[in-house]
């Protein structure tokens, strides 16, 4: 075992290295076969496959709440829509690679790498540098020069439930809100894309008379079709008539 | 951990375990007899005393049939979609107490599986998993009907979820708390000196929102459209003979006794009932587990119950119940509660009064909502029809007996009409 394993195992307790090492190896090989399977519904199945493996690093780091959070919205209710437009659209096989942008390899796996390297950055800044690393307990901590996170001990002492409610409606109630309006934004957009309608006029709050091009004054032209109407409702009445002669 | 706590722990589980698969055994037994009384019919009695040994013969001769893969299956689904719907249906139970607690030495014992801090959300996250069996079934099966079934079941589960999700979630705020030792415990005690103080009663509405989707999402009658016989066949097992077809059985019926036991814990004080001063110890445990399957026990005959009475709902019709009526008024309700509590939680005196006070007129609105939303689907529904006729009568080809004497009677006057044969 390198240094660095044994000092990580040391840190966070044997159970808790060894699960992370198994579910880690989990979560790796489900994402990269999630974009390799050439079947949709399988890739669709290693995603939550994925999903599940990280729920379980959550539970192991004491975040329950976001666990069973990751397990109810993704693998629960995303990834089941996914399934869900796959098969009434019954996509199988090869079907799901026709319609490829140029240079779309390219650019995505240069943003793949440009998001790797944004997130790695983001993990690992707190632990870079001297005296930074999270896992001192709190009271060991010099108070004025201490690491900028509290540890575990101080995030989960009211509960872990309680802890990310308070925080999710104190400190960052405000992109909470902004994701809410934008998740609103997207439903309804997708509502209002999705609904067909023969007439585009419709979809506007306008009033009629404010879309010219796509509709004419909205009584006359009932009014006229019920006028051409009606002689042959007459004409067809007479035909009936005659034929029962 | 050392040995007593570990044996404990392990008899508990075992303990628990067994309780469920004899409970989901005999309400397998259970349902065929009281249908078959509902329906006038005798029902399996040749096995057994009364024929409570049916469920033992029917599980024996599944696993030992033959196992048939059709062609043109996704062998790897096809083989995990049963495993999943069963395991999900057995984890659920996990974070359900299922009797009282009792002290061995100096330390305290609960019958109870597993209490974690997110509690009942493990049975929301639990039931939104159980719908990947029934997903894969239908899809893995290369077959139309069990295609048709899975899809159904997926906007059914979705659908329903939220109202489940609203109905548990007005009971966490009420109680303040996730947990479910929390959550009974809470329930102990009385209203007025006389009446229970389970959570059903200030929570009414909670509770038939919470039901109503547990049978959906159970998928039992009158909602168990993802496997309608006379659309579907069989829906998503179509396909499915022997230990697999035994599998989606046994998640099916194991789904009605955790649904039963979810609302009994939630509603009805879970475990809780007079131990006649047993307390602590392990027959005082005992009787709460008493308590708990008879209470529990006439859910599940609420079940069959309904089974026995209702027919199937159309499935438009179901999604607007889910979508429009449960959805809404749950969203009205969560609020309601809300209120209440943060209400109690402010002002300190005349909260009781208060709190009475903003259901019975959360209720009353609700009731009005309700009825508005009834009496206008009422009138919309002729309205609309004659809205589309007089729309459409123009364009309609007018072969009809009536527009032709409309048509007459407006041109013509009096002239008569007869109608073609």
């Amino acid at each position: 075992m390198t240094p660095l394993l044994a000092q990580t195992e040391a840190a966070s307790g044997s159970a808790e290295f060894w699960v992370f090492i198994v579910i880690g190896a989990v979560a790796l090989g489900s994402a990269l076969s999630m974009v390799l399977l050439r079947n949709a519904v399988h890739a669709a199945l290693m995603l939550v496959v994925n999903f599940f493996a990280i729920a379980v690093l959550y539970a192991t780091l004491d975040a329950q709440f976001l666990a069973v959070a990751q397990i109810i919205v993704y693998a629960g209710a995303i990834v089941v829509l996914f399934l869900f437009v796959l098969m009434l659209l019954g996509v199988a096989g090869d079907q799901a690679f026709t319609g490829r942008i140029a240079g779309q390899k390219t650019t995505a796996v240069l943003l793949g790498l440009a998001l790797f390297g944004v997130l790695a950055a983001g993990v690992a800044a707190p632990f870079l540098g001297e005296g930074t690393a999270c896992n001192v307990p709190v009271e060991q901590r010099v108070d004025a020069e201490g690491p900028l996170c509290e540890g575990l001990a101080v995030a989960n002492a009211d509960g872990n439930v309680r802890g990310v409610g308070f925080l999710i409606f104190t400190d960052y109630v405000w992109p909470f809100e902004v994701t809410s309006v934008l998740l609103v934004v997207a439903a309804i957009g997708a509502i209002v894309l999705g609904k067909r309608r023969e007439d585009p006029g419709e979809l506007t709050d306008a009033p009629a008379s404010a879309v010219p091009a796509l509709r004419d004054d909205d009584d006359d032209e009932a009014a006229s079709d019920e006028d051409a109407a009606e002689p042959a409702a007459a004409g067809a009445s007479e035909d009936d008539e005659e034929g029962t002669r | 951990m050392d040995l007593q706590d570990f044996g404990i722990t392990v008899a508990i589980v075992v303990g628990g375990f067994a309780l469920w698969i004899l409970a989901t055994a005999l309400f397998i037994w259970g349902e065929r007899r009281m249908v078959a009384k509902m329906q006038t019919r005798i029902g399996p009695n040749r096995i057994g005393p009364l024929g409570i040994l049916q469920t033992v013969a029917d599980g024996a001769k599944l696993f030992f049939k033959e196992d048939i893969l059709p062609k043109g299956v996704d062998k790897v689904t096809y083989f995990v979609a049963p495993i999943a719907s069963a395991t999900v249906a057995m984890l659920t139970f996990a974070v359900i107490p299922f009797g009282g607690s009792f002290t061995v030495g100096d330390r305290e014992y609960t019958l109870q599986i597993w209490d974690p801090e997110i509690g009942l959300l493990w049975v929301l996250a639990m039931s939104s998993i159980g719908v990947y069996g029934i997903v894969l079934a239908g899809w893995s099966s290369g077959s139309k009907y069990p295609l048709l079934g899975g899809v159904r079941s997926t906007a059914q589960m979705i659908s329903y979820e939220l109202a489940m999700g609203l109905g548990l979630v007005s009971v966490f705020i009420w109680v303040g708390s996730l947990q479910a030792s929390e959550i009974v415990a809470a329930q102990s005690g009385t209203f007025f000196g006389s009446i229970p103080a389970w959570n059903v009663f200030p929570q009414l509405f909670a509770f038939i929102l919470f039901f109503g989707a547990a049978i959906a999402e159970a998928q039992r009658p009158p909602f168990d459209l993802p496997e309608a016989e006379g659309e579907l066949v069989a829906g998503f097992i179509t396909e499915y003979s022997g230990a697999k077809f035994a599998m989606f059985f046994l998640g099916e019926f194991m789904q009605v006794v955790t649904m039963s036991a979810v609302t009994v814990t939630l509603f009805f004080g879970g475990p809780s009932g007079p131990l006649f001063g047993l307390e602590g110890t392990l027959a005082g445990a005992l009787l709460g587990t008493f308590y708990f399957a008879v209470k529990t026990f006439v859910f599940m005959f609420v079940f069959v119950w309904l089974r026995g009475t209702l027919p199937r709902l159309r499935y438009d019709r179901l999604m607007d119940l889910g979508w429009k009526v449960f959805l809404p008024l749950g969203l009205l309700w969560v609020m309601a509660t809300a209120a209440v509590v943060l209400i109690q939680d402010t002002l300190e005196q005349a909260q009781v009064l208060t709190g009475a006070g903003i259901i019975l007129a959360a209720l009353v609105l609700i009731l009005i909502v309700g009825a508005f939303i009834d009496r206008s689907r009422g009138e919309a529904e002729p309205a609309e029809d004659e809205g589309e006729e007089a729309e459409d009568e123009p364009l309609a080809l007018p072969s009809s007996a009536e527009t032709a004497r409309e048509g007459a009677s407006r041109h013509g006057g009096a002239r008569q009409v007869r109608v073609p044969k």
